[in-house]
């Protein structure tokens, strides 16, 4: 500063001032309304009746809560399970009533400024793993219910493990810039001109089922999606894609009825369509639980969400995919005794290839997941024991499995970019 | 004679019910025959262990093993995590119930010497006291073919596997319910040993199929949470 002109004065005192204020923002748009109570939650007047218990309890469940909040092989909603992030893996709090570990101590009051502005009782920033985003949707009504319900849950003393992310990632500092960039809280707006139906899918994709977590886009630092957001997505350490559900060409939302979507999000599986992967977890944990009535909404908010085919028009990159008769016999020998020799597959067994649109997908990676770790589909009520695919992953190396994707992808009418056996490698790297 | 038609229909649809499901099972069970082999009688690679014939409580244990977190293998994990506990119970017992032949021990042993190959069969039909190690035998049943709901056989296996069971075990890699008492008896064996005792099991001829198990010998001061019977417990 010794031999500083005046610009480079009046630049030093500008870029302070600057950090000054954005800092200062940050702060006041994280923590100033904790200054004041929250005032966007209403106490709800209703009293903890069965009703409500069970209603939070149903919430809780097709809301993926008991899912994210209990440890495999562990007790109910005492937390510890890993979940693994792009930025690291990070372990799921203890909801029982515990005192010590859970939320016996915390307030109605408290639970609702978690829910809508992802802050602990402490005050302390909660990772945005939790899609308070979608949380923050959820009514003051449904928000008692979640609480009025996680009350009853007996006390487990077990205390929530340590993250692991890679410093300064987690940290308050990090997380409040992090949040004024990315989060504000999204309360419901009912649209007057649909119908119940709409509306309450609409509500239900946007709070508890938090579909934009997988199939909403996120940036390089992992912003929240808008929470309305279905347009596709891409979980990177799972390498699993979740399909855009407002293009007509990705899903069987648009060729099936709205029933058979519904029974895909109730059961893992309609006549052709079989959930996979992460989409298959869903249904186990959550899905299966939805009334039918709830699945039927969604179904509907869903459809009217589609738009015309967008992806014709697009060239894709790439080659398309092309058959040899070494990948014709690779299909012979190890798929067609299940799909059938024309991609027909066994309705309700296993899925049909041909005009499948999972199997057709720009990009290939849920088909290399499936070819080469198999699998099976979720138990349900509805499907409780359903029927599996092997896995190739010992059978086959890189090149076959390319090259009988590739047939798959270029037979019965199916067009689709080429697989290539540098794709499968990664995958069958990845080891998740 | 409505009725009768009905009824005779009724019964042919009842009488078709049973082998139905039983080959319905066999359809089911497909995917864990890509590893297991055939009918889950072992992998074609020396490795994979053999599922057919085993203990239905044995493997349905190791079923809620690997989709609990107690038991670790990426692919095993995979398959077991989307399935109920019954239809996991179901595959338990078809498997168990399933009687098929061996592959002969060249296709699982490794070439020990004589000394290593004494030591072996010492630990498992006699143990070694000064070192706490219980003879594989008195759990495992007298002639090593397993004889309670939740204790496998160890004959039929291969070396790779066995000994990458104890090394897992040994490890904290692979547990099962408290108290995890084949945990304990792996972390006093030193790698010597277990290289021994798998090297000697997996030379062993499998006992003809279809005679009466032998009792198994108490082993007093085991404890195992993954087989109660052991204890007198019900099985």
């Amino acid at each position: 500063m010794k031999h500083c002109s005046p610009t480079c004065k009046w630049l030093a005192s500008f870029v302070t001032t600057t950090l000054l204020t954005l800092s200062a923002w940050v702060l006041w748009d994280n923590w100033g309304r904790f200054i004041h109570s929250v005032d966007a939650v209403t106490m709800s007047a209703t009293s903890d009746s069965t009703d409500t218990i069970t209603r939070g309890k149903y919430l809780a469940h097709i809301g993926g809560c008991v899912a994210c909040h209990t440890a495999k092989g562990g007790d109910n909603l005492a937390g510890g399970r890993r979940i693994d992030t792009p930025f690291g893996a990070v372990f799921s709090s203890n909801l029982t009533s515990s005192k010590t570990n859970g939320l016996g101590d915390w307030t109605e009051n408290d639970f609702a400024s978690a829910l809508s502005w992802g802050r602990s009782r402490s005050g302390r920033l909660l990772l945005p793993v939790f899609p308070y985003n979608h949380t923050s949707v959820f009514t003051p009504d449904d928000v008692h219910a979640l609480f009025s319900w996680l009350q009853t849950v007996p006390a487990v003393e077990q205390a929530q493990p340590t993250h692991q992310l890679t410093w300064p990632l987690g940290t308050q500092p990090v997380i409040a810039v992090w949040r004024s960039l990315f989060f504000s809280p999204s309360p419901f707006k009912a649209n007057p001109n649909e119908s119940d139906a709409w509306n309450r899918g609409a509500y239900l994709v946007q709070s508890a089922g938090h579909c934009a977590t997988c199939h909403g886009q996120r940036n390089a630092l992992g912003s929240f999606p808008a929470v309305d957001d279905v347009s596709g997505g891409f979980l990177s350490p799972q390498l699993w894609l979740a399909p855009s559900l407002t293009d007509a060409t990705q899903t069987t939302l648009s060729t099936g009825t709205l029933n058979d979507t519904a029974h895909l999000l109730r059961t893992g599986q309609t006549q052709h369509a079989h959930a996979s992967g992460p989409m298959a977890e869903f249904v186990q944990y959550s899905g299966q639980y939805l009334t039918s009535t709830d699945a039927l909404a969604i179904a509907t908010y869903l459809k009217s969400n589609l738009k015309a085919n967008s992806r014709t028009s697009t060239p894709s990159n790439g080659t398309l995919a092309t058959s040899s008769p070494a990948a014709q016999a690779l299909y012979k020998n190890h798929c067609a005794s299940c799909h059938g020799d024309n991609g027909e597959g066994k309705p309700h067994i296993y899925p049909a290839l041909a005009s499948n649109p999972a199997v057709t997908l720009t990009q290939p990676d849920n088909l290399i997941q499936m070819a080469l770790y198999g699998g099976y589909g979720p138990s349900t009520a509805g499907q409780p024991r359903p029927y599996g695919m092997p896995p190739y992953l010992f059978t086959l190396n890189n090149q076959q499995i390319a090259d009988v994707l590739n047939h798959i992808r270029s037979q019965w009418g199916n067009q689709a970019p080429a697989v290539s056996p540098m794709q499968v490698d990664r995958a069958r790297a990845a080891h998740y | 004679m409505k009725h009768l038609i009905s009824l005779s229909l009724t019964c042919l649809l009842w009488l078709g019910h049973s082998p139905a499901q039983a080959s319905d099972m066999a359809e089911r069970i497909k995917p864990c025959e890509a590893c297991h082999g055939d009918q889950g009688r072992a992998g074609p690679d020396g490795y994979y262990p053999r599922l057919a014939g085993k203990p239905a409580g044995y493997l349905f244990n190791q079923m809620q093993n690997f989709s609990q977190g107690r038991r670790h293998y990426t692919m095993m994990r995979r398959m077991m995590d989307p399935l109920s506990a019954e239809y996991q119970r179901d595959m338990a017992n078809y498997f168990a119930n399933l009687q098929v032949p061996y592959l002969s021990p060249t296709t699982r042993s490794v070439s020990l010497n004589n000394t290593q190959m004494a030591r072996g069969k010492q630990l498992a039909l006699q143990g070694d006291a000064a070192l706490q190690i219980p003879a594989c035998n008195s759990c495992h049943g007298e002639n090593l073919m397993g004889n309670t709901a939740h204790v496998p056989s160890l004959l039929g296996l291969p070396s790779a596997y066995l000994g990458a069971q104890l090394s897992a075990w040994s490890l904290g890699d692979r547990t099962t319910l408290a108290p995890d008492c084949m945990g304990d008896i792996a972390k006093r064996l030193t790698a010597a040993d277990a290289a021994a005792v798998t090297g000697w099991l997996a030379a062993q001829n499998v006992p003809t199929q279809g005679g009466a198990k032998h009792p198994t010998r108490l082993a007093t001061q085991t404890r195992c949470g993954s087989a109660p019977e052991l204890h007198g417990a019900l099985q």
